[in-house]
């Protein structure tokens, strides 16, 4: 049995625990390649205009992996991760986008993942996707909870500066470099499929390394630490990722290392239209950077863009930071 | 403490009866105009979805105007709506504005909780008086949805469509002004006899359903009037939300009226599996439904970026083909010219009405 997964979206935080769990139990893991101009290409040919950046590179993945024999896809409707937390409208509508979308599909596996309320449900979904494969439900539990143990053990990774992608492409065995030190510290929030993707987010984080900055993501930083901060915003955010990015940027913004803070927005994503804004006002003694991304392909601008902030970040450190003026009076 | 909200379409006139009754004085704001835009605009965070940039204007005109205390409505997301009033408090803070904000929670289908929370509001009012004022207000949207219905019915059929118009402006104000229950009635059946008497066309209007996001649906400023637009045309025009029936299914637990919302649900499967937030499976739902009594097209609004919309984008075009439907999506933003608008307006129904007839001979040639 082959099992396509495609490469995007929350492939970036949950690929470990997916690919443990279908090959525990006797399938073959299908994963397409890493995005390019043409996953790009067929992605925003087939999504709607409207749809934002990293779902039309999903539509992509999708499309590609559509062109191998697959006995199953797996396109995950994402409801909620966690209690009382959802990740976006887009993630629940997914498979029935894609189904409607793209027609000549293998079967899918559109397993709802939603544990907003409780876990009784997402029990029941395994059982019900790993039945596809094997007929023994402690086989199946197995599988999932093996899944679980490797899911932990490719984040332990991210402790040592790498991002989540990174993090994944070690757990799968790929020797990569551990980044080295830089004289500024930046920290990079954003959508982990966006910013994480080196195509989506046209290689940000390596650019940033190349002018010589350590680059923080919300996964290198403590968990605790980061919860606590979103925990003093009046209203808890909804959007696991949204409330994770708040938390981040109220952590890093305490912490004397941190020189920036990046925020990377896709253009049309609903949380970071809010988000963003959220984080713009509640950063004040930081400088604070808002990078917009779509399906544009010009990378000047945003080279001269980091190139600035970093210049600017470099000045401001010489300059001994007393007579920083916030932008925001 | 003097209340202001924010406008969605005709809710201001029961929303002032409420707080009436609720004795608070209340400023609502002005009406939305060019310059609403323009303050939201300047002052929302970019790509954040068009109501909230209104409401912000909104509240701005009224915190100018001298309220000094701002309702809204909450939520717990998935859709961005959920995080608009805490966004709003903070750029209106940022601003310099002293005010207080009472944000209404919308609770889990349990109306004693929304009497608690409108009761909050009013200090001096008993629960009974507080009962009595939501009445009140309830009264005012059920006459103005009957003369909405009506006027739907009878713009595209009557010769005379300016009076038409004229009798539904002329009885929005008079239920605004109406000081009971009974007045508002009058109001609403006055107004619908007063359509009743115009002379008609004979020729049968085309039947167009619109769905999409309820702010959209609701605020004529969002959506340039479309209903007048399409209704002038002489298309009759089904709106699929009503703001009596969504507060009716999502506030007072479905208590009031018989709620139509299940079938919805049903009607959206296979096509949409699950909730996704705002108005994403009522889209699909409603769509399919209009689809199945055989309407001659369907159109979707709903604001740029609105993230379950686009979700039913996506699906529409698997509809319209399984259905066999015509489908359109327009989505709304700041831009204020409305030849576009009124261009593929006129093309889509210019294409249904050829299809119809082309329709009609095949059957009489049959």
């Amino acid at each position: 049995m082959r099992v396509g997964i495609p490469r995007g979206l929350f492939f970036h935080y949950y690929y470990p625990l997916w690919k443990t769990f279908f090959e525990d139990l006797g399938a073959e893991v299908i994963t397409s390649l890493p995005t390019n101009r043409q996953t790009i290409e067929m992605g925003i040919s087939s999504a709607v205009d409207e749809a934002c950046f990293p779902i039309k590179v999903y539509y992509g993945h999708v499309r590609e992996l559509c062109l191998g024999s697959l006995d199953y896809i797996f396109i995950p409707r994402l409801v909620s991760v966690e209690t009382r937390s959802y990740i976006c409208p887009k993630f629940m509508g997914l498979p029935d986008m894609i189904k409607a979308c793209l027609p000549d599909l293998p079967p899918v596996i559109d397993m709802t993942v939603d544990v907003s309320k409780n876990d009784r449900m997402m029990v029941k979904e395994i059982a019900r996707v790993g039945g596809l494969f094997c007929s023994r439900t402690k086989i199946i539990m197995e599988a999932y909870k093996h899944g679980q143990n490797e899911l932990r053990k490719c984040r332990r990774f991210c402790i040592d500066q790498y991002n989540m992608s990174e993090a994944i492409r070690i757990w799968e065995g790929e020797q990569i470099p551990q980044p080295g030190d830089g004289d500024l510290n930046i920290g990079v929030l954003g959508h982990g499929y966006s910013v994480y993707d080196s195509k989506i987010s046209m290689n940000l984080i390596e650019r940033l390394r190349t002018m010589g900055c350590r680059v923080q993501v919300v996964e290198t930083l403590d968990r605790g630490a980061i919860e606590n901060c979103a925990a003093t915003i009046p209203k808890r955010v909804f959007w696991t990722l949204g409330r994770k990015n708040v938390g981040a940027a109220l952590y890093m913004e305490e912490q004397r290392g941190i020189d920036g803070i990046i925020y990377m927005a896709c253009f049309g994503c609903g949380p970071d239209s809010m988000i963003g804004e959220i984080i713009e006002r509640k950063v004040k003694s930081k400088p604070f950077m808002l990078l917009t991304i779509d399906e544009h392909t010009g990378e000047a601008g945003m080279v001269t863009r980091l190139e600035a902030f970093c210049d600017m970040l470099r000045r401001r450190r010489d300059l001994k930071s007393d007579s920083y003026i916030s932008a925001h009076g | 403490m003097i209340v202001t909200f924010p406008h969605m379409g005709n809710m201001h006139i029961a929303i002032k009866a409420l707080m009436a009754g609720l004795k608070l004085e209340v400023i609502p704001p002005p009406p939305i105009s060019k310059r609403t835009f323009e303050l939201g605009i300047k002052n929302s965070p970019e790509f954040v979805c068009m109501p909230l940039k209104i409401n912000l204007g909104n509240f701005i005109e009224a915190l100018e105007k001298g309220a000094d205390t701002i309702v809204m409505a909450g939520g717990w997301g998935p859709c961005r709506f959920g995080y608009y009033a805490q966004v709003e408090k903070e750029i209106l803070e940022g601003m310099g504005y002293q005010f207080k904000m009472i944000v209404l929670e919308a609770p889990d289908s349990r109306i004693y909780d929304l009497v608690q929370q409108l009761k909050s509001l009013g200090e001096n009012v008993s629960l009974w008086e507080a009962i009595k004022a939501i009445k009140y207000g309830w009264s005012k949207l059920n006459a103005l949805e009957a003369v909405e219905r009506s006027f739907d019915y009878y713009l595209p059929r009557a010769r005379n469509q300016k009076r038409v118009e004229e009798i539904y402006d002329a009885a929005s104000v008079s239920i605004d002004l109406a000081g009971s229950k009974t007045e508002a009635r009058e109001a609403a059946w006055e107004a619908i006899r007063a359509m009743n008497c115009l002379e008609l066309d004979s020729n049968q209007p085309l039947k167009i359903g619109l769905v999409g996001e309820i702010y959209t649906m609701l605020e004529p400023a969002a959506n340039y009037d479309i209903f007048r637009l399409l209704g002038r045309m002489g298309v009759e025009v089904s709106r699929s939300t009503y703001l009596t029936e969504w507060i009716n299914d999502h506030l007072m637990g479905g208590l009031v009226k018989k709620s139509t919302r299940k079938n919805l649900v049903a009607c959206a499967k296979p096509y949409l599996n699950y909730e996704v937030g705002g108005h994403g499976l009522e889209t699909v739902g409603n769509t399919v439904n209009y689809a199945r009594q055989k309407y001659d097209g369907i159109i979707q609004i709903g604001p740029l970026t609105c993230m379950p919309e686009i979700v039913a984008q996506s699906i529409l075009p698997r509809i319209s083909e399984d259905e066999g439907v015509p489908c359109m999506t327009l989505w709304f933003d700041e831009l204020t010219g409305t030849a576009g608008l009124n261009t593929r307006l006129e093309a889509f129904v210019d294409m249904l009405y050829r299809q119809k007839i082309r329709q009609t001979k095949n059957i009489k040639e049959a």
